[in-house]
């Protein structure tokens, strides 16, 4: 399981590139998708992020939101079973529950 | 390479965007200076917990909306005036966290008169001064901070002293000045350098909350569409032109001038 | 009300400013109201207001617009040259609706001219000075009690309408002493509530902003629209004006502020040799009285406008009369004050015109 991770805004990054040279990891790269603005997204490439927030630091957009691995987070985890795997998403998706669980909603 | 799956499960989210940055798209060239600054700056009001009392001044020039996107009471000042806007406001709401954001063109062309009294009367707020040696938002002028040789669509033979004179240190001559309390130069364009600029807006924060006195934090940035770079190559013409000109570092600190530094 | 006192203009402006609540007073030394500043930087610093001498005049309009844009009752002064300095910030501040009072010292001019009174200003405070469509509200005063009394009503003014009022005097009004009282005036019930203030945002609401920025010309035709709508109230509230033996008068005089005084004592002079004169003194430049001019228009035979200027304000009247009488002009420049016998001379003139006229249309 990688140590860290970072989800990108893809509507709001305008493909500037710095998060890449920044990334240490070289995980980050340009889609070659377009979102609707017309720019190539950034997007993570390997599975070896470590959350250092080299690329959320230089972002000028504020595009990124980085994850770090936790003793804390994980012990959550494993005690918690996921409802749904979802991947490969562009933009925003809405999930709508039959029934709300208990407790906290992690995605 | 494909696009990895992300998995957010068993991690805790260590850093997002900024709650006092608005969800407005922010208008600025992809790889602008402009928007790590305002990151930076909403950051540190969210951890210091002082939206609520704080109010900020904006410029004319490319950050002329930055009230668009910093979620603080703001006021748009006239091109050069926001250092007297800004005293006007702190000398009404003193106990109030007060900013002005100013380019180069702003704080040293026309607003030089103003950024020099308000720094020479010690107002106790702080000035953010991005300098990117160019006037972005009217098309890519020549801004005092030019630099000699640099072409701009009013140098298109490059600066040359005998016409336009000098690369105007402002920062140095306000560090001079005995009512500047913290005077410091930064850059945004790598992690290290956020950083080190994150650190400085704090302190001079914390400044205003002690009522030291007048702080002013260069930000030496780039300005890709008017170099007519990349984001990645403006950073490394930065890096080679920019920075021996106005060289990243402290230059008053705790209202004294720091040995060797360019002020020197 | 407060005793009488014998006081300078300036100074009873000053003391004004404080008793009405100005919270914040930003002004740089011009003659012939340097004393503003100074009456303020001892007794205005002394009773707890903000009181700072700045570098410019261009500095002070925007340190006033800072300061209004906190909610605060901020004020300025400066004179003809330093007022010109200020139009940029009135033009802002103007659009951005924001209340404050800014008081000219009218000197003579054009250029650095010199320091005795003229009113070569009217133009510049009426018609705009700044770019753009907008309007001050313009209070003339014409005697050192008025000096004092517009500072409370500017201020209200300022505040009701989220407009800026300027009030101008001269350079004679600014130096001469005349007895003046100060009226009760209780600060904390005159203030309103501004919600709109930059002080800090709280979670309860949106951030405000303070910008006179419209990029896109839908919305800023549609501020434009509610400033006009605005000066079309004031235009229907706020007319103010004095009239002087008009009930039947055959030959009127307009003037303003200090030619004011010298139009009273020529009508006086002229009702004394048996000629029906009266005057009318607009108070409010801005709203200018026109209908009562107007209507004054349809009684008299002529108008004589009086200033101290080139002829500025005559403009305002011949709109006003609409071209039913004549209206003829007198004026001294360059910092002369006309006297009333002067005033008089060119009245008699006027109406010995008028007689032949009569007399030979039999």
């Amino acid at each position: 399981m990688p140590r860290g991770t970072v989800e990108f805004n893809i509507e709001t990054c305008k493909g500037c590139e710095l998060c890449i040279e920044a990334c240490p990891q070289d995980s980050v790269a340009l889609s070659k998708e377009i979102n609707t603005h017309g720019y190539h997204y950034a997007v993570l490439v390997q599975d070896n992020c470590t959350g250092c927030l080299n690329c959320a630091l230089v972002c000028p957009d504020a595009v990124i939101t980085v994850y770090r691995a936790s003793k804390k987070s994980a012990q959550k985890a494993s005690e918690r079973q996921p409802v749904a795997t979802i991947s490969n998403v562009k933009g925003n998706i809405k999930v709508v529950l039959d029934e709300m669980p208990e407790g906290r909603i992690d995605i | 390479m494909s696009e990895a799956t992300v998995l957010t499960e068993g991690m805790e989210c260590i850093w997002q965007k900024p709650a006092t940055l608005t969800d407005t798209l922010m208008h600025y060239c992809p790889g602008c200076g402009h928007g790590v600054v305002h990151k930076v700056l909403m950051e540190v009001v969210q951890e210091l917990g002082i939206q609520s009392e704080t109010i900020g001044v904006a410029p004319v020039g490319c950050s002329v909306f930055a009230y668009n996107y910093l979620n603080v009471d703001m006021q748009e000042a006239a091109h050069g005036r926001a250092a007297a806007v800004a005293t006007g406001i702190k000398r009404m709401l003193p106990d109030k966290y007060v900013f002005s954001y100013q380019g180069d063109g702003d704080l040293a062309a026309i607003g030089t008169g103003e950024t020099m009294h308000a720094a020479n009367r010690g107002e106790n707020f702080l000035v953010i001064f991005v300098n990117n040696a160019i006037y972005g938002m009217t098309g890519g002028q020549m801004a005092p901070t030019t630099l000699l040789g640099m072409k701009t669509s009013t140098t298109p033979e490059g600066r040359k002293v005998d016409t336009q004179g000098f690369p105007f240190r402002i920062t140095e001559l306000i560090a001079m000045l005995p009512g500047s309390y913290y005077v410091t130069r930064h850059a945004v364009h790598t992690p290290n350098a956020v950083r080190y600029f994150k650190k400085a807006v704090t302190k001079a924060f914390t400044h205003q909350k002690e009522k030291k006195g007048y702080c002013l934090i260069e930000v030496v940035s780039n300005c890709p569409s008017g170099w007519k770079m990349t984001p990645l190559e403006a950073n490394k013409w930065m890096e080679q032109n920019m920075f021996p000109v106005y060289p990243i570092g402290d230059i008053k600190v705790d209202g004294k001038l720091v040995a060797k530094s360019s002020a020197q | 009300m407060s005793d009488f006192q014998l006081m300078k203009g300036n100074e009873a402006l000053a003391e004004a400013a404080i008793r009405a609540g100005c919270d914040g007073y930003f002004g740089y030394p011009i003659t012939p109201q340097s004393e503003v500043l100074e009456y303020l930087a001892e007794e205005g610093r002394n009773r707890g207001m903000v009181v700072l001498q700045v570098e410019s005049e261009l500095a002070a309009i925007n340190m006033v617009y800072g300061a209004a844009g906190t909610g605060k009752r901020a004020m300025t002064s400066s004179s003809s040259p330093g007022i010109s300095l200020m139009q940029e910030g009135l033009s802002y501040i103007a659009s951005a609706e924001l209340p404050c009072l800014v008081v000219n010292v009218n000197r003579g001019g054009p250029g650095l001219g010199t320091i005795q009174p003229s009113q070569g200003d009217y133009f510049q405070s009426t018609k705009g000075g700044g770019h753009g469509d907008y309007h001050l509200i313009v209070l003339a005063p014409s005697s050192v009690q008025e000096m004092a009394d517009f500072v409370y009503d500017g201020f209200d003014l300022a505040d009701k309408y989220r407009n800026p009022v300027m009030i101008l005097a001269d350079g004679a009004l600014g130096q001469m002493m005349e007895k003046v009282s100060f009226r009760d005036y209780n600060v904390a019930e005159r203030s309103i509530p501004k919600p709109w203030a930059t002080v800090g945002k709280p979670s309860s609401r949106e951030r405000n902003i303070i910008t006179s920025l419209h990029i896109q010309s839908e919305k800023m035709e549609v501020i434009n629209k509610r400033l006009q709508e605005k000066y079309r109230i004031i235009r229907e509230q706020e007319v103010r004006y004095q009239t002087v033996h008009v009930d039947d008068a055959e030959i009127l005089l307009v003037g303003y502020g200090l030619a004011a005084r010298v139009c009273h004592r020529a009508v006086e002079l002229a009702r004394h040799h048996g000629i029906a004169a009266g005057l009318l003194r607009p108070i409010t430049l801005f709203p200018y009285p026109t209908e009562i001019i107007h209507t004054l228009a349809q009684q008299v035979e002529k108008i004589l406008v009086v200033e101290m200027n080139s002829g500025q304000m005559v403009e305002d009247v011949r709109l006003a009369v609409e071209g039913t009488v004549p209206v003829e002009f007198f004026g001294r420049m360059g910092g002369i004050i006309p006297s009333p016998e002067e005033v008089l001379t060119k009245l008699t003139s006027m109406m010995k015109t008028q007689q032949q006229y009569e007399e030979s249309h039999v």
